[in-house]
């Protein structure tokens, strides 16, 4: 995608949010790569997942080592073309890379909001995306695409905004989450929420954050974002140096993986983002509002959908994207499904695998053709 | 898919435009794309292989990948006016149970099958062989097609099961209608087509 400018809106419309709060005004980061075209009919708008950004392709200098987190599938002759497509992608509010979010400065109090600012939900998302296509002049999407909790805010959009997008594109997704799920976030955000740096989240105020708390929900969330396959290929029961030490330092080489990744994670990633993206998860249910029939919840749905899932993925297992499909032609709606034979957990979401990118690519031209 | 052709309009001319379609083992999509674009009708096509459901997808066809086997369960009585399965009522596991399944989501069932009672199958079971021919290209060992049947044992099933049957044809391998599979459909009939409905 070569290199690429972030963005910026700020939105003085405020924002009721689903919680019963509301956001005065607020800032939306966001990149975009391709040209719209004169009638603004071949936008396709991607949404992030937990961790994610708006930066989904190319490098932001010259210096810079990693291109954006979906940098295999969009670009120049990829799933998503940008010589076809103009690619949206937006940082979401309570995020920590640029939107407004739990580190930014609160205007009445002139501090960090830290843990005042306002839980958000996927819908309240979908909100301030819609927002930021009515100022790109983007009426109607040609698709909606996303991968696990950006899969979700493409079902959402199906639903609160159904003439405002041709094609939904739900990846490695679900239409809610399972108590395991639920669990695993809670495990998280009580490393967090009980480390000692925590400072009831005001940790900005006290020049530190909690680092053991934050690196132990990232490891956490990386076992589930693997499979048990693809950890033992990866690591096996592999020793660093060989030999056991019997003694508290890295041992296996998974113990050194989570470790890295939990390294790399504090510093560029904000513990109250964290507790946000994880409850706007746990809180993520269509069907809630329908007496939980998902069906329903589907009704006003116009848009042709694509749902794609992993044969590995436990986190989000196929089993789950299935309940999203049948809703879907409940529905009599257009929908596809496929199920990719992946050894790579929930994380091939964010892979180039062969079939995956062919069906992924075979379903944009669709896309490009309506 | 050039043979295939003239099951596929058998198919065509017995649907009746706009209406809802479900095609088990859809392949690469060719019958409900034709059916879409000849008829208006509109609806899915389920099936397992990876390239078919990529090829289905390309054609821009609704296709969601599904193994036949594991039952039509994830969807509601009556959604659909026609059910079909095209050649492949020979490779499940289950026949007679897909058959009733057909005819809970769907109205009318339409069926199109190899016939094991062709004349050619029977002369090489009279040898002392496991037939193989243009539509049984297969060896015993490595076949798809665990429940080949005739038009007979079909007719039978259909009796047990309540079903009752529309209408039926039957073609050569090259998929021709002639004078002599009208008479002797069981003996010249390579392809079976049934079209019914709860009795």
């Amino acid at each position: 995608m070569g290199l690429v400018t972030p963005l910026r809106l700020r939105i003085e419309q405020p924002l009721l949010l689903s919680s019963g709060g509301v956001l005065a005004s607020y800032e939306l980061v966001y990149e975009t790569y391709g040209t719209l075209n004169s009638d603004h009919s071949n936008a396709v708008l991607v949404c992030h997942a937990l961790s994610g950004s708006h930066h989904v392709a190319g490098y932001h200098s010259a210096e810079d080592t990693k291109p954006g987190w979906w940098e295999q599938h969009i670009g120049p002759g990829k799933s998503i073309d940008t010589r076809r497509f103009f690619v949206v992608a937006c940082n979401n509010i309570g995020s920590c890379y640029g939107s407004t979010g739990p580190a930014s400065v609160n205007p009445v109090t002139g501090r960090p909001y830290g843990p005042d600012f306002p839980m958000v939900t996927v819908r309240d998302w979908v909100e301030t995306q819609a927002r930021l296509a009515d100022a790109l002049g983007i009426t109607q999407w040609a698709a909606v695409v996303g991968g696990s909790l950006g899969g979700m805010q493409a079902l959402r959009w199906a639903i609160d905004y159904p003439t405002r997008l041709r094609h939904a594109i739900i990846i490695a997704a679900a239409p809610k989450l399972t108590a395991q799920n639920i669990a695993f976030n809670e495990v998280a955000r009580q490393a967090i929420l009980t480390d000692p740096d925590f400072h009831g989240g005001r940790f900005y105020d006290h020049g530190t954050e909690p680092r053991r708390g934050l690196r132990i929900a990232r490891m956490l969330g990386h076992i589930t974002y693997l499979s048990e396959d693809i950890m033992r290929q990866k690591f096996g029961r592999d020793i660093r140096g060989g030999k056991l030490n019997f003694d508290y330092q890295v041992a296996f080489e998974v113990e050194s993986y989570l470790r890295h990744q939990a390294d790399t994670f504090v510093g560029r990633f904000d513990a109250n983002t964290y507790l946000l993206m994880t409850k706007a998860l746990d809180y993520f249910d269509p069907a809630g509002e329908t007496e939980g029939d998902l069906s329903r919840a589907l009704a006003r749905v116009q848009a042709a959908s694509l749902v794609l899932s992993f044969t590995s993925d436990w986190r989000f297992p196929p089993a789950r994207s299935r309940e999203i499909v049948k809703a879907l032609h409940d529905n009599d709606l257009d929908v596809s499904y496929a199920e990719i034979k992946a050894p790579h957990g929930h994380d091939a979401f964010l892979m180039r695998i062969p079939r995956y990118v062919d069906i992924f690519s075979a379903y944009m031209e669709r896309v490009a053709a309506a | 898919m050039n043979g295939r052709r003239l099951d596929f309009r058998i198919i065509a001319d017995w649907i009746r435009p706009q209406s809802r379609v479900l095609d088990l083992g859809c392949g690469d999509g060719t019958l409900l794309d034709t059916l879409a674009r000849t008829k208006k009708v509109s609806g899915y096509g389920l099936e397992l292989d990876d390239q078919h459901v990529t090829e289905s997808i390309r054609r821009g066809v609704n296709v969601i990948q599904t193994d036949l086997d594991a039952g039509l369960s994830e969807f509601d009585d009556h959604s659909f006016d026609y059910v079909i399965l095209s050649l492949t009522l020979q490779a499940v596991k289950y026949p007679e149970r897909l058959l009733r399944e057909m005819l809970r989501v769907g109205t009318e069932g339409i069926v199109t099958f190899p016939n094991f009672g062709y004349w050619v199958s029977r002369v090489q079971l009279l040898r002392g062989r496991m037939p193989v021919s243009r539509a049984l290209p297969h060896e015993w060992y490595n076949t798809p097609n665990i429940h080949l049947c005739t038009l007979q044992d079909f007719e039978d099933l259909c009796r047990k099961e309540g079903i009752r049957i529309l209408e039926s044809e039957v073609v050569d391998h090259e998929h021709r209608r002639r004078l002599g599979l009208r008479l002797f459909p069981n003996l010249l009939g390579e392809i079976a087509l049934y079209r019914f409905r709860r009795a």
